[in-house]
């Protein structure tokens, strides 16, 4: 690792200044993915503003008919919140799934969906909730959030305060981890929420995306065998030793088929 | 050089370190804690497992900077002079250990996992696990011992 | 003493220091005025390395020093083994610099060294020293190694051959082949294998001026191997002046058994700069430099009459040294290998050839079972290949080919002898433990979900206690393979013992004080037992080969033969009685036919303060030391039956159930033994659904050079194992003991895949690599419902 200098921040408007100020300076929420990067000396920032002691993006609240979850808030105690496992259990299983109990206990929601790594497995939830991003300026989309590979919507002194997640009919998550690093290879998020019906994928993408085609089937008819004839095309998807992308296109469906029987 | 202050074991410590200390240098080359160990540089193999304000986190993934103010249980801390901590003692009684080099990461994952599970089935187990590599033993003992000390902690509370 | 004695399922003494802690591995240790090193690594498989600037580094903050090759003038890392080509000639043994001299051959070869105060300030200062490299074509693979025309790693090893090896006759196996009723031919891949013990390799060197000794601290299975290696043919040390210590280590699985360049370039430089200096590898650098294992490439060919019956096999193996001859290399694919293709058969007549190839590749060594698992899988493949072409059940057809039980010593058309073993017991035994027989219905019912359901059996056999030292050196060794012990009684009758061997997982405190504690009737707590200390242990060859207590533990009965003796001696001047008549049971000498008795610790203290004692005959003391040299291999063997449940959606194959059933002769622990087994059957399984070094082909980068992209087995991707022994003796060491360190990762990779494939067969699927991977599956069924 390289040095750095090291600021815990007071409230959200001091790290903005800071991030706003110095653009090699970045902000460390959880750390679970800034850490680990920063050890193999891939990245170099000039500073690290660290959001741990903001007790303003902490929490879960239920507000009208959606979940609102801070920024701050860890994947555990998404995963454990009674909030979130009567309104979203799919929520509180992606969660519980994220990483190992020793990176849930750590990481957050706002760093995972701020990163957007390909294959994190939150951003596949707030497409498919069609999730709204709050933060320190304004409320962003989540249609409009996640941008491309590792770039979101978020200024150069914007940052992410809270998620509020609608409460959905139905929802699941599936996830075919890669064997290795236990990161999505593929993650299919369903969602019927108000009639509409949205499915996010990660893992498979340089970004999170939706996969319209089957959005439609299953809007006609809520069932697995709706995206039988359905195939995602394999051009553009990432691929590794662990899968092609002609196989991330095939797990795509298979995940879907089961997101949707789970979420019943 | 900043200066950390932080609970270890029940007992404060001060000490400076750069900003890119991890909290497991402090630990090892700082405080002299090596039971906590290394095991690798991608923040996967958990063979450096500790207890930060009750919660087990990898201290190769946490800044020292970033545990200040925390409460601190490394391995060192368990037990109780000679007696053993019970997931300890089951870890003994059910050879859960060859080499011993993961050991203190999984004997502190499991101890985790038994505060929020008193009662976890084999299942529960291996996926609580998946943060903590063992290269000795296939799991087989661990599980079991993970299973008997959670059982002994649950009985003697 | 059955309580603590042999076969006493005794809990371990080493665990407590490691439970709380305070375990001592090298990185644990700190020395005072202790520096760091880092090691500058090439990022090129395959390049001549010019200039190297080191003016900024040396300038950085704290850097005490940099040194390159042109600094470091050593001898090259030594090889412990000549292969002879077919002619007689023998192998290619090219330089192996501790530091680069004007090429690199590997990513991860180490170029430079930075010596600094601090870790971080070494690993900073080393990107600043420029090395101007002009990159070669990589040959990372065998076929793009052996090409004609291909780049040549060494100007002096034609083709990039190191030795082109055979054994058996091979007109006499074709002439069979061509007149069989039915031939069975199979390809076989077996995949490269990271070591990765969840210790990375670390080493500290120190040295006193005042004294003129050098001292080593390194992770190693073999310090009194790698004392000799590096003060012999590196460094110029004698043994006197250079002391090894391998404390505690965590896991080695054979890639601690070599020397290696970071253990030399240390204990060179603390003379150099006159401080000690710590290393610690980081898990990336071990994916670069650790030795790896494996890699072959097989085809074979087995013969069978009308009945099944095995009638002769014929192999042909390319296997990947990687970029240089580490210390034990040439014996793995050779020996280790091809000696063991015979199996647990009778198959009359056997060739087989090997050809040993260098590529850009990281060097390949011993991993644990280190050549037997290779040949146990060709052999097991091949055989269940051949069960299902001809549609007789594969446990049936292993009968009719099994050594029968009253064979023994068999002599294999292969160079072996096996002294003993029961191969139908163990699968039977398999057999049952897996409900073999009631195997239709899961298959039916995992069929009703959709899922494709496997079993697959593996009737593997080892050779270990590597190795009687005579056989060893025709063969091309150049050490010996012996063991040392030492029994110290003190004069209260407590008891420290030395061993040569060395444990880094295998409980050698407790099993050796179980064989102590067993014959001298010494309570367990009263017995230590210390290894890993050149200077406290005499000599040894260290633990590897499932060596330790068939040849240490054997020594170790020799020491203690010793020290019973000259206690009958002592006894018999105590009691005033002749020795021919003093016996030794429970604990205490006994005068045959009279009540008279002397305790153990009495004689032990009558040694110590020989105030009545037979001085004019017997030296006082009581502190024996013996050596043994191993009559013959010992010979391990067992069924290990797997059962895998497919998903045909997404090709992920999981492990339902893993029974082994295992012959390792005497069992001092069995707790000791099954964790033993536990282990080497997760590596098994890793190799058989998850783990693979794959190598750009075009670079040479070690893609899977991370955990996040090599795949450990996890606790999650385990089923608990069933395990069993059945014990038929070792006939020719103490014991009767044979070894059980490796049968898990030697039998389980073949069950397991013979499991995929069995599954795999009902959508007609014959065969496939390891790992089977969700990838590799599906496409292997896509495939054949697409035709």
């Amino acid at each position: 690792m390289y040095d750095f200098k090291y600021q815990k921040a007071a409230s959200v408007a001091d790290a903005a200044k800071v991030i706003g100020a110095d653009g090699e300076a970045k902000l460390v929420a959880g750390g679970m993915t800034l850490i680990p990067t920063l050890k193999q000396r891939l990245a170099k920032p000039s500073a690290l503003i660290d959001l741990g002691g903001i007790a303003e993006l902490k929490g879960i609240r239920r507000e009208g008919n959606a979940i609102v979850i801070g920024a701050m808030t860890k994947h555990v105690d998404v995963a454990n919140s009674p909030e979130v496992k009567s309104a979203i259990p799919a929520l509180a299983e992606l969660a519980s799934h994220i990483g190992d109990p020793a990176v849930r206990n750590r990481g957050t929601i706002g760093g995972s969906i701020a990163n957007n790594d390909p294959a994190a497995d939150y951003p596949s939830a707030v497409v498919a909730l069609n999730a709204t991003v709050i933060t320190n300026k304004r409320k962003i989309a989540a249609d409009d959030f996640f941008k491309a590979l590792f770039e979101t919507a978020l200024g150069s002194d914007e940052i992410v305060t809270a998620v509020s997640f609608p409460i959905p009919e139905k929802a699941a998550y599936m996830k075919f981890p890669n064997p290795a690093s236990r990161y999505a290879i593929v993650g299919t998020f369903v969602a019927k929420t108000g009639g509409n019906v949205r499915v996010g994928v990660t893992g498979a993408g340089p970004c999170v995306f939706r996969w319209k085609e089957a959005e439609a089937a299953l809007g006609k008819s809520w069932n697995g065998d709706a995206l039988k004839n359905l195939s995602v095309k394999a051009d553009g998807l990432n691929s590794d030793i662990h899968a092609s992308s002609e196989y991330r296109a095939h797990l795509i469906g298979v995940m879907a088929r089961r997101a949707v029987a789970k979420a019943g | 050089m900043p200066s950390v202050t932080l609970t270890v074991n029940g007992k404060q410590a001060t000490v400076e370190v750069e900003n890119r200390t991890l909290l497991v240098q402090l630990l090892r080359e700082h405080l002299g804690l090596t039971g906590t160990h290394v095991g690798c540089d991608t923040s996967q193999c958990g063979a450096c497992v500790v207890h930060v304000d009750g919660a087990s986190v990898k201290s190769c993934t946490l800044l020292a900077v970033q545990a200040a103010g925390t409460n601190v249980l490394t391995i060192e801390g368990l037990a109780k002079g000679d007696e053993l901590h019970p997931m300890q003692a089951a870890f003994r009684e059910n050879h859960g250990l060859q080499c011993g080099f993961c050991t203190p990461g999984m004997v502190m994952s499991a101890v985790d996992l038994a505060h929020r599970n008193a009662h976890p089935t084999e299942h529960e187990i291996r996926e609580w696990l998946e943060g903590n590599i063992c290269r000795c033993t296939g799991y087989h003992n661990i599980v079991k011992a993970i299973k008997a000390g959670a059982e002994a902690m649950a009985g003697s509370r | 003493m059955a309580d603590t004695g042999i076969g006493a399922a005794v809990r371990r003494k080493e665990d407590f220091r490691f439970l709380t802690g305070k375990g001592n591995y090298v990185d644990d240790i700190n020395r005072p005025n202790q520096a760091y090193a880092y090691i500058l690594r090439s990022p090129h498989a395959h390049a001549m390395v010019g200039k190297i600037d080191t003016s900024k580094a040396k300038a950085a903050p704290g850097v005490i020093a940099v040194f390159t090759g042109e600094d470091i003038k050593v001898g090259g890392l030594p090889c412990g083994w000549v292969v002879k080509f077919k002619d007689g000639s023998p192998q290619h043994e090219p330089p192996h610099p501790v530091l680069a001299q004007g090429k690199v051959r590997h990513v991860g070869d180490p170029v430079a060294v930075v010596i600094a105060d601090m870790k971080a300030q070494a690993k900073d200062a080393a990107e600043l020293i420029e090395v101007d490299y002009q990159p070669l074509p990589a040959i990372p693979t065998m076929e793009a190694a052996t090409k004609s025309g291909a780049p040549l790693l060494f100007e002096n090893v034609p083709n990039n051959i190191c030795y082109d090896w055979a054994i058996g006759d091979e007109a006499a196996v074709d002439a069979i082949i061509a007149k069989a009723a039915h031939v069975t031919k199979i390809e076989i891949v077996n995949n490269r294998l990271v070591a990765n013990a969840m210790e990375p390799r670390a080493a500290i060197a120190e040295y006193d001026f005042g004294t003129g000794e050098h001292l080593l601290y390194t992770t190693s299975q073999n310090p009194h191997a790698i004392r000799l290696l590096m003060g012999a043919f590196v460094l110029q040390l004698p043994e006197h002046k250079l002391r090894v210590i391998a404390p505690d280590v965590g896991g080695g699985f054979g890639s601690k058994i070599f020397l290696y360049a970071e253990e030399c370039i240390l204990t060179w430089a603390s003379a150099q700069v006159k401080r000690p200096i710590k290393w610690t590898a980081e898990r990336g650098e071990s994916f670069a430099s650790d030795a790896q294992g494996r890699d072959h490439v097989t085809h074979a060919e087995l013969a069978l009459d009308k009945d099944g019956k095995f009638l002769a096999l014929k192999v042909s193996t390319q296997a990947n040294l990687g970029a240089y001859l580490s210390t034990f290399a040439p014996a793995v694919p050779t020996y280790l290998y091809a000696t063991l293709l015979a199996g647990t058969y009778t198959t009359p007549a056997i060739y087989a050839e090997v050809k040993a190839i260098f590529t850009n590749t990281v060097p390949v060594d011993a991993y644990r079972g280190a050549g037997r698992p290779e040949a146990c899988y060709v052999v097991e493949r091949i055989v269940s290949k051949a069960a299902q072409e001809l549609t007789i059940d594969p446990a049936e057809l292993r009968r009719r080919n099994f050594i029968a039980k009253d064979a023994y010593p068999y002599q294999t058309p292969v160079a072996l002898a096996y002294d003993s073993g029961d191969y139908f017991a163990t699968l039977d035994m398999a057999l049952k433990a897996a409900d073999y027989a009631g195997f239709g219905l899961r298959r039916e019912e995992a069929a009703k979900h959709g899922k494709l359901r496997g079993i697959g059996l593996a009737s593997y056999i080892e050779a270990c206690g590597v190795a009687p030292s005579a056989v060893a050196g025709a063969l091309g060794a150049r050490a010996g393979l012996y063991e040392m012990a030492e029994v110290r009684v003190h004069p209260t009758g407590s008891i420290t013992m030395f061993t040569g061997t060395h444990s880094h997982g295998q409980s050698h405190e407790t099993t050796f004080a179980q064989v102590i504690s067993d014959r001298l009737g010494v309570p367990i707590e009263n017995i230590d037992v210390v290894h890993g200390d050149t200077a406290k242990s005499a000599f040894g060859m260290g633990t590897y080969g499932s060596r330790s207590l068939p040849v240490g533990g054997s020594a170790l009965v020799k020491a203690l033969d010793k020290v019973v003796d000259k206690g009958k001696k002592i006894a018999a001047h105590l009691m005033e009685a002749s020795e021919a008549d003093i016996e030794f049971k429970n604990g205490a000498y006994t005068v045959a036919g009279t009540d008279k008795n002397v305790p153990f610790g009495a004689v032990a203290f009558a040694a110590y303060v020989p105030h009545n004692y037979p001085l004019e005959t017997l030296e006082p003391g009581l502190d024996e030391t013996a050596y043994y040299d191993p009559k013959n291999f010992t010979f391990p063997s067992g069924t290990h039956i797997a059962e895998v449940e497919i998903d045909r959606d997404t090709g992920e194959v999981k492990l339902v159930n893993l029974v082994a059933a295992d012959d390792f002769g005497t069992i001092v622990n069995p707790m000791v033994v099954e964790g033993q087994v536990h282990g080497g059957l997760a590596q098994g399984v890793g190799q058989a659904l998850l783990e693979n070094a794959v190598y750009d082909a075009e670079s040479g980068q070690l893609i899977t050079g991370s955990l996040m992209d090599y795949c450990m087995p996890r606790a999650d991707n385990l089923p608990s194992f069933t395990v069993g022994t059945h014990v038929t003796k070792c006939t020719h060491n103490p014991l009767g003991v044979k070894g059980c360190g490796e049968a898990g990762a030697i039998g389980a990779p073949a069950a397991v895949m013979n499991a995929v494939v069995d599954a795999l067969n009902a959508v007609g699927v014959n065969d496939l690599t390891m790992p089977a991977t969700p990838e590799k599956v599906w496409r292997a069924i896509h495939r054949r419902l697409a035709a």
